[in-house]
């Protein structure tokens, strides 16, 4: 600093001895709290489980959505969610600079051993988002099966757009745009807080519309639970093709018995043949087509941003008065310009690499989901779907096999008076 | 009773074992896959993770970190080092351009919200202090300390506010790029005297 002083108003020293103030560093939420919230969430997908397996009761799945939303949505705010923490990973798997927190691994690893395992109990009554649209579902309506099969691979073209920009660094698209966080916080931007209060009346009709047709972290607890080792069954003991459950699932997720007639087998190997040669056709033009949108793509980065401007800008004059941000922005890249280019060029170098893969998942969901589509099904009885099924416990209580071993749990646990002859009085 | 293997039709052995074994086989692909991905994340993981944190030396005082945050009221606050300070009696982070007199009344103050206590310590010298919970972290009163004072005024997110988004609102919308993520363990970027202003 040389002989010059650093300030401009050298601090005083006081006659009265008056002391400085020390400057408060609060700190932040104990970090107890995030291996609390973690054990929460274990206690919970446990106490799911358990409920839909073991209890099979419907009233304890509610209750427990009923707590989900409490502590995960209004307490917690929202945060941390496992939906997010996709991008959290997906940062912290490209990123070396980036820490990611052990909680936050937590919550994405955990939902997900559950569903290979057990299926989707995390959707069924521990995941806030899950858990509040459940509890708004009032009247259910049938979505007709074309809607419902189209919207079904949105969700994974959400998720690979929300690991785009996560890995990429240019920011987590899921979280800015999640509808319910609005409802948790009571608080948030016009345009999401409208999003979600659109969401959660249509879900008064439409069964969970976020978590079939957009929710990225469903995608993949979709794509485990098809593996699960035990899976959610109608009956508690076998099925009497009774039919009874048939219209019970308010999110379509009920198989219904497949034709047995064989006429039909072979033009659906035929089908299914078409559509096995489409899969890599798809997923070459989806790379082939992202790789085409990368420029558009890389303007989601805000360097990116930057440096379009000042290309564009760069030369008019510089403005006086108070600034605007984008002046400001503008000034910084004035002041550096290399830098700000180069950083801009790293980052449409590393979209160059991310969109075309992007572009390929697009391709791959879509073939597969033609491929599954010409699959054929063959079951004889009605089950839900493996992969669909959000373990909600609705259809337990449609099957005459729940009711009639229900009923005569309760008569013979009960040792009550009208079995035992009564002694004279 | 109501075990619901025992009373199962059971399916043709081939067509079960195969799709069992396929089934299973995936589980333990995926299983691996999960492992994986912990066992690389988790070696980079920090203790404490990260947290958001502005970089004074950054900062330009656009004032967008009043209005960006995901919280009703900012997590952003003025923060004063004293150190640096030079107790100014005309101290413009608090006083206005051109104010009337040098006193607390509302119409000298800059600060929109009266957050800046004033109190005499000795002559010639006054003491500012921070009323956090009135501060909309708007730094008006930053620019005026940066422009003409010691620059004892700056920026910080408070944690026993901030959320810790994912993606903080505000670094989304700064024009200057002075968030960053610390270390959880080190969450401020203060102003120390050996810095200078």
């Amino acid at each position: 600093m040389g002989a010059e002083s650093p300030f401009r108003f050298p601090p005083p020293e006081f006659e009265s001895g008056h002391q400085l103030p020390l400057t408060a560093v609060p700190g932040g939420r104990a970090w107890i709290w995030e291996y609390i919230d973690v054990a929460v969430l274990l206690a919970a997908l446990g106490i799911a489980t358990w409920l839909i397996y073991k209890k099979r009761s419907r009233k304890g799945i509610l209750a427990l959505s009923i707590f989900s939303v409490l502590y995960f949505g209004f307490w917690r705010k929202g945060c941390v969610c496992s939906i997010g923490s996709l991008q959290n990973v997906a940062l912290g798997v490209c990123d070396s600079s980036y820490g990611l927190p052990i909680g936050v691994l937590a919550f994405f690893v955990l939902p997900l051993i559950f569903a290979l395992f057990a299926g989707r109990s995390f959707c069924a009554a521990v995941c806030p988002h899950g858990a509040l649209q459940d509890l708004v579902l009032l009247r259910p309506i049938r979505l007709a099966p074309w809607l419902e099969q189209g919207l079904s691979v949105v969700p994974y073209f959400y998720m690979g757009a929300g690991v785009l920009f996560a890995a990429t660094g240019s920011g987590f698209i899921i979280c800015q745009y999640d509808p319910f966080i609005t409802v948790f916080r009571m608080n948030g931007p016009v345009l999401m807080v409208t999003a979600g209060i659109v969401l959660l009346l249509l879900g008064t009709f439409v069964g969970r519309p976020y978590c079939r047709f957009l929710c990225p972290y469903g995608a993949l607890l979709k794509l485990g639970s098809v593996f699960s080792r035990w899976r959610v069954r109608v009956t508690p003991t076998f099925c009497t093709q009774c039919r009874l459950c048939e219209a019970s699932c308010p999110f379509g997720a009920l198989n219904h018995p497949s034709s047995a007639n064989p006429t039909d087998i072979r033009p659906e190997r035929r089908r299914l043949v078409w559509t096995l040669v489409l899969v890599p056709v798809a997923v070459i033009v989806g790379g082939c087509l992202g790789f085409l949108a990368s420029p558009a793509a890389s303007r989601m980065h805000p360097t990116v941003q930057l440096a379009e401007l000042f290309l564009k800008k760069g030369n008019a004059p510089v403005a006086y008065g108070p600034l605007t941000p984008e002046a400001f922005a503008l000034e910084r890249a004035r002041r550096d310009p290399k830098q700000v280019l180069m950083e801009a060029a790293l980052v449409q170098k590393r979209f160059q690499t991310a969109t075309p893969l992007f572009g390929g998942w697009i391709g791959l969901v879509v073939a597969l989901k033609l491929v599954g589509l010409a699959l054929h099904r063959q079951s004889t009885d009605y089950e839900p779907d493996r992969g669909n099924c959000f373990s909600c416990a609705r259809c337990f209580e449609y099957c005459p096999n729940e009711t009639g071993a229900r009923a005569f749990l309760e008569t013979s646990v009960k040792p009550s008076a009208p079995l035992q002859p009564s002694a004279p009085s | 009773m109501i075990q619901a293997t025992s009373m199962k039709p059971t399916p043709p052995p081939f067509h079960f074992s195969r799709r069992q074994f396929l089934r299973d086989g995936a589980r333990v692909a995926a299983m691996t896959g999960l492992g994986t991905l912990v066992g690389l994340t988790a070696a980079r993981t920090r203790g404490h993770g990260t947290v958001w944190q502005i970089d004074p030396q950054k900062c330009v005082r656009c004032g967008l970190c009043a209005t960006s945050c995901v919280l009703e009221q900012s997590a952003v606050k003025c923060v004063h080092a004293h150190a640096i300070c030079g107790y100014c009696q005309l101290c413009t982070g608090y006083f206005e351009p051109e104010p009337n007199d040098l006193n607390t009344g509302a119409e000298n103050q800059l600060c929109p919200t009266a957050a800046i206590r004033r109190s005499f310590v000795e002559d010639p010298y006054y003491e500012y202090t921070i009323d956090e919970g009135l501060c909309i972290g708007c730094a008006k009163c930053v620019e005026g300390c940066n422009r003409f004072g010691n620059g004892s005024l700056f920026l910080q997110i408070r944690h026993d506010r901030c959320v810790n988004c994912n993606q903080c609102a505000i670094s989304k919308v700064c024009p200057v790029d002075a968030f960053r993520r610390v270390p959880g363990s080190q969450p401020y970027l203060l102003k120390t005297t050996s810095h200078g202003s």
